[in-house]
């Protein structure tokens, strides 16, 4: 029941269409700091590039998919339209207009500091009401996700709520409480020093802020692909769900935990104790456990699913599944890369190791291979999967849209793994352009013509999903029916009220940030002594 | 279940959820802000509260600690949007009549003879910094120094808004145009160098950066010179310290020269 289709569909098509302009920069810096292309004799244009192209790809894709898909989930899994559309479209127009005008600037070359806004470094005012507008827009999301699940309880007292609306709201609390580091970083202390009512900035506090955002805004990227895998995957390979409640389990804590980690991005700043260091590298750690206990359901799953079509033996079963189903193909692609990527989070999250790799090529190479590749590919298969009910019309060609998985796959792969490699070699990352000629880098020329190359295949791959997308518009119609969620091996017939409500572990949350953060912000807010100039950019 | 029932101990998830947060967080703190201290060899610590403020990140300071030695003088130079926004045309005025003095090296129209800078047209931000600098002791010269000391911060607004408004002349020494050579418009970035472009004009043009256009050869060599030798050091942050001292000598003289033989009528306006 998708009455809505509108709504989503504006959603869906402002994400892809502002991920292929973002894509088309992405691709175009990594040919201009390569060996392939000249150097750039001017880096500021790099640094305008790159500010777009994170903005873009950090604050408004994800969110408008989030966004979309949280529609969609609530209109057809609790099965009632959705309560408050004018004011989702509001949301949409704030993050329309947000984007607009966080995106003039940086295309004047007014707000070079790239998408984690980097004080001292202050751009012009308008970059950063911008970015405040987009996540206002998608604040009223988060209200409406909350009302709407919350007027559907009143009318089915004491049910289980569905399991996908149950992980969108949990998502949607996730990144209602991590978007306040950022907005107390750009209210507080960006925003009055670009507007020119003060003249410094203490940038360790405002980083600190910040890492309350950059964490936990991975996790909230993630949450569609984790809903993809739990309902949708199962359904669409012909499957069922191994268990419900360790979905639940898996998206409460990814609630609980995603939040007081954020400092392990900070493991090179003087400003934080290095106890406060250790305390988020060992609740980083607990991040792997939902994902631990995602990839264990979510295999299980795929084997029923295997088992039903007939597969036999201990492994004998994976060739059974059914491989020309892109949203197999998808998820198959999808947990490589988590693997991966998963892997080199745990060097980045460890205080010791993460020195080798802090601010090397190694961390771009990490949330290009985790967020463009693992999550990124799961958005375009919600994307397919819900298209036929959105447009009312059957997909073109499936053989596009493998093709398309495919080259998005193995384009990650090779733009990502050369990208590690030169990390561990010392590259440092946020740089216009490298001098391969010198004997000291010559060595790595290769990996990052190969990691060029990659690139051009990323952005042809989401060409193509962009060309997918749009011809669908011009099929024949066809009717897809209700659009369905996945269905668990045992039914759901009562769930423990603990893992059916978010009060005790929002209240969680929010009390781990206080111990995590806590004394952090306070000690450097209560200090006279931190401030420093703002550096403004584009200034005379 | 109502809320009350749900906060309550006999709730297992809830006593689980608080047991294994508040165990860890507990575990985590005992570990990362005293154990880990003491293991830490080089670090002394008095007692144990020494030892736990080092790890919160509480910035102490022991007595037995050796007092930081004292270095030359930094700029002390503040530049806010509001220092030097459309000067009047009396401060101008007073401008022209207070850069009499001025004349003898920079010339009577802000175009030098003696090799010292070339002032007409110059950006205010950059005479307001290095005459601030001049005062303050920031950065010292013989000649220099001697007429920046009793200088008043109006004074000094005054000359950065006359020199500012001159047009720029070209430079009583032209050379035939040099080609860009790479430092000026690449840097050398395994070295860690910014083009010298991306702050001085040729391609980009930085806050509190001069223009160097049609500049003194010599002087341009000079200043690099002291950056790398440290006898200049009102740098902000050691930028041009850590630039010059990287730079080799043959680069220096490529960036003097080019610059030098550039007219300055090419600087883009800024106003």
């Amino acid at each position: 029941m998708l009455v809505n289709r509108k709504l989503i569909l504006a959603h869906f098509w402002l994400a892809f269409a502002a991920f292929g302009l973002a894509l088309c920069l992405g691709a175009w810096q990594m040919f201009i700091r390569s060996p392939l292309g000249t150097w750039l004799s001017n880096p500021e244009f790099y640094y305008r590039s790159l500010t777009a192209h994170g903005t873009v790809m950090g604050y408004v894709f994800p969110t408008l998919v989030a966004m979309g898909f949280g529609y969609a989930i609530t209109e057809s899994a609790l099965k009632q339209p959705l309560v408050g559309a004018r004011w989702a479209w509001a949301g949409f127009w704030l993050i329309v207009v947000g984007a607009i005008m966080a995106m003039i600037p940086v295309a004047l070359g007014r707000a070079s500091v790239l998408y984690t806004f980097y004080p001292p470094l202050i751009g012009n005012a308008f970059y950063y009401i911008g970015v405040v507008l987009v996540v206002v827009g998608s604040w009223i999301w988060v209200a409406l996700m909350s009302i709407n699940l919350h007027i559907w309880r009143r009318q089915h007292p004491n049910e289980p709520v569905p399991l996908a609306m149950f992980a969108n709201v949990a998502g949607s609390y996730l990144w209602a409480w991590t978007a306040v580091g950022a907005a107390l970083e750009l209210l507080l202390q960006i925003i009055p020093v670009a507007i020119g009512w003060r003249t410094t900035i203490d940038a360790g506090l405002a980083r600190v802020f910040f890492s309350w955002t950059l964490h936990a805004i991975v996790y909230f990227w993630l949450m569609p692909t984790y809903i993809a895998y739990y309902t949708i995957v199962p359904r669409a390979i012909g499957g069922r769900l191994y268990s419900d409640t360790m979905a639940r389990i898996s998206f409460i804590l990814f609630l609980v935990v995603a939040m007081p980690i954020g400092m392990h991005h900070t493991f090179a700043d003087p400003q934080v104790g290095a106890g406060f260091k250790f305390i988020h590298s060992t609740f980083t750690a607990l991040v792997a456990l939902p994902t631990l206990l995602t990839v264990f359901t979510i295999c299980a799953s795929v084997e029923i699913a295997a088992r039903l079509r007939g597969g036999r033996g201990p492994f004998g079963w994976i060739a059974a599944l059914p491989w020309h189903n892109p949203m197999m193909l998808a998820l198959a692609f999808s947990f490589v890369m988590l693997g991966f990527g998963g892997a080199g989070g745990l060097i980045n999250m460890s205080y010791q190791l993460d020195a080798t790799i802090h601010n090397t090529q190694w961390i771009t190479g990490h949330f290009h291979l985790i967020f463009g590749g693992a999550i990124v590919i799961m958005y375009f298969a919600i994307a397919y999967d819900l298209w036929p009910h959105l447009t009312g019309r059957d997909l073109p060609d499936l053989r596009l849209i493998r093709a398309q998985l495919w080259l998005w796959f193995v384009g990650m792969i090779v733009t990502t793994f050369p990208w590690h490699w030169v990390g561990i070699l010392g590259m440092p990352r946020r740089m216009a352009y490298y001098d391969y000629a010198d004997p000291a880098i010559a060595p790595q020329a290769f990996s990052v013509t190969l990691s060029a190359i990659g690139g051009l295949i990323l952005l042809i791959s989401g060409l193509l999903f962009l060309f997918n997308l749009a011809t669908a518009h011009r099929q024949p119609a066809a009717e897809a029916g209700a659009y369905r969620f996945s269905v668990p091996v045992h039914p759901v017939r009562s769930v423990p009220i603990a893992l059916n409500t978010f009060a005790i572990w929002v209240a969680l949350m929010i009390e781990l940030t206080v111990t995590n953060y806590g004394y952090p912000i306070l000690s450097l807010a209560a200090r006279s002594d931190t401030s420093v100039p703002a550096v403004y950019v584009g200034a005379q | 279940m109502s809320t009350r029932e749900l906060f309550t101990f006999r709730n297992p998830y809830f006593s689980a959820a608080l047991g294994i947060a508040g165990g860890l967080f507990v575990l985590t703190a005992l570990v990362g802000l005293i154990l880990l201290p003491y293991a830490q060899k080089n670090l002394q610590f008095a007692n144990l509260w020494d030892a736990i403020c080092s790890a919160a990140g509480l910035p102490q300071r022991r007595a037995s600690a050796p007092t930081a030695k004292v270095g030359p003088r930094l700029s002390e130079a503040v530049l806010t949007q509001k220092t030097l926004v459309k000067p009047s045309q009396e401060s101008i005025g007073r401008g022209a009549t207070l850069a009499q003095r001025c004349a003898i090296c920079h010339g009577p129209t802000g175009i030098s003879r003696a090799d010292s800078p070339n002032l007409a047209g110059q950006y205010a931000a950059v005479i307001y910094k290095e005459l601030w600098d001049f005062r303050s002791g920031a950065r010292t010269n013989a000649v220099m120094s001697p007429f920046a000391v009793n200088l008043t911060d109006q004074e000094i607004t005054d000359l950065a808004a006359y020199y500012a408004y001159l047009p720029r002349l070209p430079a009583y020494h032209p050379t035939p145009q040099l080609q860009k050579p790479n430092i000026v418009i690449y840097g050398a970035p395994i070295r860690g160098i910014a083009p010298c472009g991306s702050c001085h004009g040729s391609l980009d043009n930085k806050t509190g950066s001069p223009w160097l256009e049609g500049q003194s050869e010599v002087y341009l060599k000079a200043q690099l010179q002291a950056f790398a030798s440290g006898g200049r050091v009102n740098d902000i942050s050691q930028q041009m310290r850590n630039i010059a001292r990287a730079m080799t000598p043959q680069e220096v003289d490529e960036a003097a020269a080019y610059y030098a033989s550039q007219p300055a009528e090419i600087v883009k306006s800024v106003d």
